[in-house]
């Protein structure tokens, strides 16, 4: 297993996202597209901590302390604040539904000119 | 004796009165609005007491140090506005003049203007109108501000300085003469008494700001008019101004002065600004105010001495003014328009001595007219307080009822009319004479000698109708009678109250002897004869004034004589030459007299809705509308159109933004990546 793999499947779930969220009607599918982009991210994330550093399962505190989990606790903050932005996100979605009873992305459009 | 904080204190003290009436007794003090009348008689005849002293002071000392250097009061580069007092003997007279007839204006204003608290004992009769406490108050706080004013404008060392006063005393004529500011005819009279002296004060600024800018690059402060006086002729010669630039800084003074004297062109505010309080009209449309516009000329009378042209623009509008005014006078019904006729006639004759060169004579006019003049309006005050009405055709056999004011009137009427030996006929024969002998045949003086004799005539004329009217015969109904006469008070056929009487006693006694003040004929031990003109062209350099000529004096005096005889013949003595008949044979003139020559009309008609409406206001209208707008328009038109093709873009599609902005980094990060 090399790198670019990881990297190749984190751009592919960034993409399939991307596309989800700028082709999706459906505010809720949208919303679903956004987590596959974040996983995406944390893929990657945790993929460049895992091969930039060495593999050692550390023995002393000294190793340890050069054991850098950066992109791993970066990933589980991102799953955290994720978790939190979907629930405000539904709580947006079931306003718009309340006021104008859709939760098309398409209705709600009222910058336009 | 005099020093100059006295001096400042002639001006100050009045002040004080106004604020301590506008700023405490009026908003504060209203049941104790019955003291404003002292504060203010008390503070004018401080100012008074002051004034005379200074007088003296300037009448008897050779030399005119009583005032120090003006201060500085500001300094813009070259601009330097210095506040100060110029005292020479014209100040002096003025100062004597404003404070006495402010006075007595005063005092007679006691009565007029009815106190509150005080309608117990004639509670049917009150003055021309029922006045409560705020109105009393009101009443002398304005007078004070005026008085305050008028000492500031004839006081004032620097033109600036004079201008300011020269527009507050404009403002308290608008005050007082709109003091019944319900009726709406007062309103609208003291809206155009400040209109139409604008007009002229426009023409004062210009020249000011005219004469700023050719002689701001001088050495010597222009502003100041000592040096104004001193060295703006000497300009000429050496060539820095042309002749041309001093005959308009003249004419443009001039045409302040025409706004406030009311002389021809725009003299159509005076009589209509009787709507005012009689007091009022005796202090500032008859003694003090609309003298300021000849003051104002006698103040920068070397300038116009340099300049033949202004001079001569100045005799021709005073002596039309001294004939036209008493045309329109002859045959005005109302007791205070034919006064008002008569001021503006007087006015004139004073612009017309000045005009001939005669200074002194001017002033020494300015002065007895100020008190003969105010004592006749004074007169019409009291016949107003007792028939309720100014028409002149609903009074008659006056006589019995109020003997005082008779002979007051009486006294005042000889005066006016230049009878010898009243202090009327002393001026107008010094003006008379200096016209007569400063001019040849066919000159331009000489033609203001003409108009003067003819308005003699005239003055004598309609001042004894207006006597025989109102005096003479049997009462004709008062208000009772008179069908526009409802805002005036009831018929009270009585003599007058005696804070009215006082002033008119002692304003009878200078129109009588203050002739005699100049020493007319001959030396008079160490006085010597003329020595009143002689001391306030102390200064100037001009001729000699010629000597008192006998001749002169009979023929004016036969002249004003053959008026009165005529106005006796049609008024008194009815039957034989009855009014009604003479308007019917004179009748195309009559018509045009008793209608003002249309000027109202013309100026209505056709400056306001011609000239101004249609002419200027339209086309400025049209240029706004379409010049202006349209520009405006165009602007906003190029915004929209422009924006309306972005706009477009705008579709409210939150994943057209998002796949819009998502493009954009995939281009920046290719350019990144591949374009390095």
């Amino acid at each position: 297993m090399t790198l670019e793999r990881f990297l190749i499947l984190g751009a592919i779930l960034f993409g399939i996202g991307l596309y989800g969220v700028l082709s999706k009607k459906h505010a809720i599918a949208v919303l679903m597209s956004l987590e596959i982009m974040f996983n995406g991210v944390n893929v990657t994330a945790v993929a460049l901590s895992r091969y930039t550093v060495p593999y050692t399962v550390p023995d002393t505190f000294e190793a340890a302390s050069r054991f850098l989990l950066t992109g791993h606790v970066f990933t589980v903050f991102i799953i955290t604040v994720a978790a939190a932005e979907v629930a405000l996100g539904l709580a947006i979605i079931i306003a718009i539904y309340r006021t104008r009873q859709s939760v098309l992305i398409t209705d709600a459009k009222e910058l336009s000119r | 004796m005099i020093n100059e904080q006295l001096i400042w204190a002639i001006f100050f003290i009045p002040l004080a009165s106004f604020c301590v009436l506008a700023l405490l007794v009026r908003p504060f003090f209203n049941s104790y609005s019955y003291i404003s009348g002292p504060i203010a008689i008390v503070s004018i005849g401080i100012s008074f007491i002051l004034s005379l002293l200074t007088f003296f002071e300037v009448a008897t000392n050779s030399n005119h140090n009583l005032v120090s250097e003006p201060n500085s009061w500001l300094e813009i580069g070259n601009f330097h506005f210095t506040v100060g007092i110029l005292m020479d003997p014209l100040t002096a007279v003025m100062l004597v003049v404003v404070t006495g007839v402010s006075l007595m204006v005063q005092i007679y204003s006691m009565g007029y203007m009815k106190p509150p608290n005080h309608g117990s004992e004639n509670a049917e009769h009150h003055g021309p109108e029922e006045l409560g406490n705020p109105v009393y108050a009101r009443y002398f706080a304005y007078m004070s501000l005026f008085t305050a004013s008028m000492l500031g404008l004839v006081m004032a060392a620097n033109v600036v300085q004079l201008f300011v006063f020269w527009e507050l005393v404009g403002l308290c004529s608008y005050l007082l003469i709109g003091f019944w500011f319900h009726r709406p005819a007062a309103a609208a009279a003291a809206k155009k008494a400040f209109i139409v002296t604008r007009v002229g004060d426009f023409g004062f600024l210009i020249a000011l700001m005219y004469l700023f800018f050719k002689t701001f690059t001088e050495s010597v402060n222009y502003l100041e008019i000592s040096v104004i006086n001193a060295n703006l002729p000497g300009l000429v010669d050496a060539g820095v101004i042309t002749a041309g630039a001093l005959t308009l800084i003249a004419l443009g003074m001039f045409v302040g002065a025409i706004g406030k004297s009311g002389q021809f062109p725009l003299h159509t505010w005076l009589p209509d600004a009787m709507e005012g309080p009689t007091p009022v009209s005796a202090l500032i449309h008859a003694a003090t105010m609309v003298t300021a516009g000849v003051f104002l000329v006698a103040r920068f009378f070397p300038i116009f001495e340099a300049s033949p042209d202004a001079m001569m623009v100045v005799t021709i509008i005073g002596g039309v003014t001294a004939i036209f005014a008493a045309t329109m006078g002859l045959v005005s019904n109302d007791i205070k328009r034919v006064l008002a006729y008569s001021t503006v006639s007087q006015l004139g004759y004073m612009m017309l001595a000045l005009g001939v060169g005669a200074y002194g004579p001017a002033i020494f006019h300015l002065f007895t007219h100020a008190f003969f003049k105010a004592l006749l309006f004074l007169g019409s005050g009291s016949v107003n307080h007792a028939t309720g009405t100014f028409d002149m055709r609903y009074m008659g056999g006056l006589r019995s009822k109020m003997p005082i004011t008779y002979i007051t009137f009486l006294i005042g009427s000889l005066s006016l009319a230049g009878i010898f030996p009243l202090a009327g006929f002393w001026s107008k024969d010094e003006i008379l004479l200096n016209a007569f002998k400063h001019g040849d045949l066919l000159s331009v003086s000489m033609m203001g000698f003409v108009l003067a004799l003819i308005a003699v005539f005239m003055t004598a004329f309609y001042m004894f109708r207006a006597l025989f009217m109102t005096f003479e015969g049997d009462f004709r109904g008062g208000s009772d009678k008179d069908p526009e006469a409802q805002a005036h008070g009831p018929v009270h056929l009585a003599e007058s109250p005696f804070p009215m009487v006082l002033p008119m006693i002692i304003l009878a006694i200078p129109a009588v002897i203050i002739g005699f003040l100049v020493n007319p004929i001959k030396d008079f031990g160490s006085i010597p004869a003329h020595w009143f003109t002689h001391k306030l062209e102390h200064s100037l350099h001009l001729p000699p004034p010629p000597a008192f000529d006998p001749l002169l004096a009979i023929i004016s005096s036969l002249i004003a004589l053959l008026g009165i005889l005529l106005a006796w013949a049609m008024y008194k003595r009815n039957p034989y030459l009855s009014p009604a008949t003479m308007g019917r044979v004179t009748d195309p003139i009559y018509t045009l007299f008793l209608n003002k020559y249309y000027v109202d009309e013309v100026y209505e008609k056709f400056i306001t809705g011609r000239i101004y409406y249609r002419g200027i206001a339209q086309t400025s209208d049209w240029i706004d509308r379409n010049i202006v707008d349209r520009t405006v328009n165009i602007v906003g038109w190029i915004g929209i159109n422009f924006g309306s093709l972005i706009r477009e873009l705008q579709t409210g599609q939150t994943q057209m933004y998002a796949t819009v902005t998502s493009v954009g980094i995939v281009i920046i990060a290719a350019v990144y990546i591949f374009g390095m």
